[in-house]
């Protein structure tokens, strides 16, 4: 996992009782730690070691556990994202028509690498898998945003309009 | 009664291009003119042909317009909704000839599909039940809990010869019976597998947007065939839509009464939740699903016991893939009979698959089993683009193999894809033309398990790793000629020893490119040439004297500093500086740069 810009974790007391709220709520489901953190992430954006002391405390699971969890699934991160998520697809039918190109030039132009966020906190960059949208391949996403048959070319004009 | 019904594409790739603003606009177009009364605008699933999105189609005339933009929206209101003259020059120009519009199931691209799993995608609105149960929804649950017993069902499933479309092919009848015994006593379990991983696959996902509720349906009916009580959907996060759409769905059916207790007023009780993913490949393989639904790292286990006897919270499970799920209602409506009338003798039915790559029509598809590569290459996908040559295609994703274009007339069903060193995987199929580099390909399909192997058993989580290290050597120049016997060696090994189907099949990528693309492999060793010019390591930019005019403009793009010459005189580059980007090449307007 790449280190990226680690800020200081700045939960507000609001964030904390509404996951908490949540925890109470589903501590029976069965299952209850994917669900439960996927919620802690839509919360914080994030899996700070804070935020799974909570979960590992309200769904009284060893904190051992849920950071075994929040490990294994690529969607959990550890590291703050940047307030633009940029993902491109590195999927087998946008590799093959050139996003391998896109991902290089981007990480030139952000000055960053794979799984890093600028540091002042805009930009986070990211390879995914797939995200389905093959027929207008290569394809990347800006937070909700998708961008697809690019040339490389359009990347600047992207960026600016963030 | 509406006299036309305009159906707006609303699956992931239409959406990706605006579709959602098209739909907008029809609707304000449409109330502008009046004809709010007249004209229905829905939201449907994916037509599959994704290339010529956003996509439009007008009934009662089924026509079929392809890359429609906000601003001509109201011009199909006006001259089409309004007037009756379709506006041929934004019609998809497959459909039309001379002055006569064509159906859509007469071109090229619809002409040899047979919808079954996809019957209901673009066609009815997923978001509404009505619609579903219109055409025919919920009858085929109907006549199972009201005419057929458990052991009915499982043996008309065991008739029709339904293989999983998840990719292993197991038969889907014989899955069931063996979850069947103790049918009330014990807890079971109906699982769906919508954790479509492979890249470059997206039928599943398609057929959640798209028809959401046929899924439910089937998983009810398995319930009803094995005495499960409680259902579990397994998706990825990274389809929203497709949750959204599955989330309503569940709602309403619970709302009428299709999923909870006393269903059609029987005692047979079932109820579905959603359960998503946190994107890790494994998770599609079914004990680490399992595992993964149960709250855990999603980490296999070894089999025996099989789900069928202990499965998910180790109970009595059975886990089915979305496309076979999408098959059945129509195999108890219409018979085991029907259904084996389709496909090859031992590969019963349609198949989908996403065609994508270095293809005109890339879409979905969904083919009786035995149509061959070329018909799907040449006739539905139209061939390859820019007049370049097709080299391979590639299914199974990080599981499967490539098929040559020796091999282009093999009849595609499960056993013909295993005998050539493939598999039918999920459904994607990649085409690839003379640019593609087949052991860069490989290493890529490599990367991509190294880093999705969960590391639990060693023969994966180093194997697989190792052997990516030998194709990292090849494409850098370092190769020898035993690499190719370690590989081989490594392989086989880590294929025997590995404790899921995600490393038994890891290898499989690198060993059918080794048996049809051996060349390649010899060039990038013995030559240290790449000869689709991919790999960046064993590339040469050079420039011709005789073509280049010296204007200068590659000396003053190139960023390395690595292109020296003076003003009308011949350029040179510095191999020692180039940094291999391609820019010059871009930017020479003489064409004098080439790569090799």
């Amino acid at each position: 996992m790449a280190n990226g810009t680690s800020a200081p974790f700045r939960g507000t007391p609001e964030q904390e009782q509404k996951l908490r709220n949540w925890l109470a709520e589903h501590k029976t489901m069965p299952g209850a730690a994917m669900p439960a953190l996927q919620y802690a992430q839509e919360i914080y954006g994030y899996l700070p070691i804070e935020v799974q002391r909570i979960v590992a405390e309200e769904l009284d699971m060893p904190l051992e556990e849920i950071y075994g969890v929040s490990t294994f699934y690529a969607q959990f991160s550890l590291n703050p994202k940047g307030q633009y998520k940029i993902s491109v697809c590195l999927g087998t039918a946008c590799y093959v028509k050139g996003s391998g190109k896109i991902y290089e030039k981007l990480q030139e132009k952000l000055g960053i690498t794979g799984g890093e966020c600028t540091p002042d906190g805009k930009f986070s960059l990211d390879a995914c898998r797939c995200v389905g949208a093959c027929g207008l391949a290569p394809v990347m996403t800006i937070n909700d945003d998708v961008y697809g048959r690019l040339t490389g070319d359009e990347l600047d004009e992207i960026l600016a309009k963030y | 009664m509406f006299r036309c019904h305009v159906m707006v594409c609303g699956g992931t790739g239409c959406t990706s291009s605006g579709s959602a603003k098209i739909m907008e606009a029809f609707e304000r177009e449409i109330a502008i003119n009046g004809l709010d009364q007249e004209v229905k605008v829905i939201h449907t699933g994916c037509f599959g042909l994704c290339a010529l999105g956003p996509i439009v189609v007008v009934y009662p005339e089924g026509c079929f317009y392809s890359r429609v933009k906000e601003e001509d929206v109201g011009e199909i209101v006006r001259e089409h909704l309004l007037k009756g003259r379709p506006v041929t020059r934004l019609l998809y120009e497959e459909t039309v000839d001379q002055d006569e519009i064509k159906s859509l199931s007469e071109t090229n691209f619809y002409k040899k599909q047979h919808r079954v799993a996809l019957r209901n995608c673009g066609v009815i609105n997923p978001e509404n039940i009505e619609e579903y149960i219109a055409f025919d929804g919920y009858r085929a649950l109907g006549k199972v809990l009201t005419e057929m017993t458990p052991d009915e069902v499982i043996q008309t499933m065991l008739d029709s010869g339904l293989r999983g479309r998840g990719g292993a092919g197991f038969p889907t009848g014989l899955k069931w019976k063996f979850a069947a015994g103790n049918r009330g006593k014990v807890q079971k379990y109906v699982c769906c597998n919508a954790d479509e991983g492979d890249p470059g696959a997206f039928m599943d996902r398609s057929v959640l947007e798209g028809d959401p509720h046929v899924v439910l349906e089937a998983m009810a009916i398995a319930a009803y065939a094995i005495g499960a009580t409680q259902g579990y959907i397994y998706i990825r996060a990274e389809y929203p839509i497709a949750v959204q759409r599955l989330r309503i769905a569940i709602d309403q059916a619970r709302e009428y009464g299709l999923l909870g207790n006393n269903i059609f007023g029987t005692d047979f009780c079932f109820d579905i939740d959603l359960k998503l993913g946190a994107g890790a490949f494994v998770c599609g393989e079914e004990t680490a699903l399992m595992t993964s639904i149960e709250g855990k790292r999603g980490e296999p286990r070894p089999r025996p016991p099989f789900p069928a006897v202990k499965g998910l919270f180790a109970s009595p499970t059975i886990l089915n893939n979305v496309e076979t799920y999408a098959n059945i209602p129509q195999i108890i409506l219409n018979g085991p009979e029907w259904f084996a009338s389709m496909g090859t003798e031992k590969s019963k039915g349609t198949k989908v698959f996403a065609l994508g790559g270095k293809i005109h029509n890339t879409g979905l598809v969904e083919v009786p089993m035995g149509t061959t590569l070329r018909e799907i290459v040449e006739e539905i996908g139209g061939g390859i683009p820019n007049g370049k040559k097709f080299k391979a295609a590639q299914t199974g994703g990080p599981s499967g193999g490539c098929i040559p274009a020796s091999l282009i007339d093999t009849p595609i069903d499960y056993d013909n894809l295993i005998a050539i060193g493939t598999m039918m995987g999920s459904g994607g199929l990649i085409v690839m033309d003379e640019d593609t580099c087949m052991v860069d390909i490989a290493k890529f399909f490599l990367e991509f398990t190294v880093d999705e192997s969960c590391g639990k058993c060693a023969p994966c989580r180093i194997g697989t790793r190792r052997l990516l290290e030998l194709l990292e050597k090849i494409t850098d120049g370092r190769g020898e000629m035993e690499d190719l016997d370690k590989i081989e060696e490594l392989a086989s090994f880590i294929k025997a020893n590995s404790l899921c189907g995600l490393g038994q099949t890891a290898p499989n990528p690198v060993l059918s490119t080794l048996r049809y693309f051996r060349d390649e492999y010899i060039a990038h060793i013995k030559d240290k040439r790449c000869p689709a010019g991919v790999c960046k390591k064993l590339l040469q930019y050079r420039i011709d004297p005789v073509k280049c005019k010296g204007c200068t403009l590659c000396a003053r793009t190139c960023p390395a500093g690595a292109i020296k010459g003076s003003v009308k005189n011949p350029h040179v580059i510095d191999q020692s500086k180039c940094i291999k980007c391609g820019a010059c090449m871009e930017k020479c307007k003489f064409g004098a740069i080439s790569k090799g």
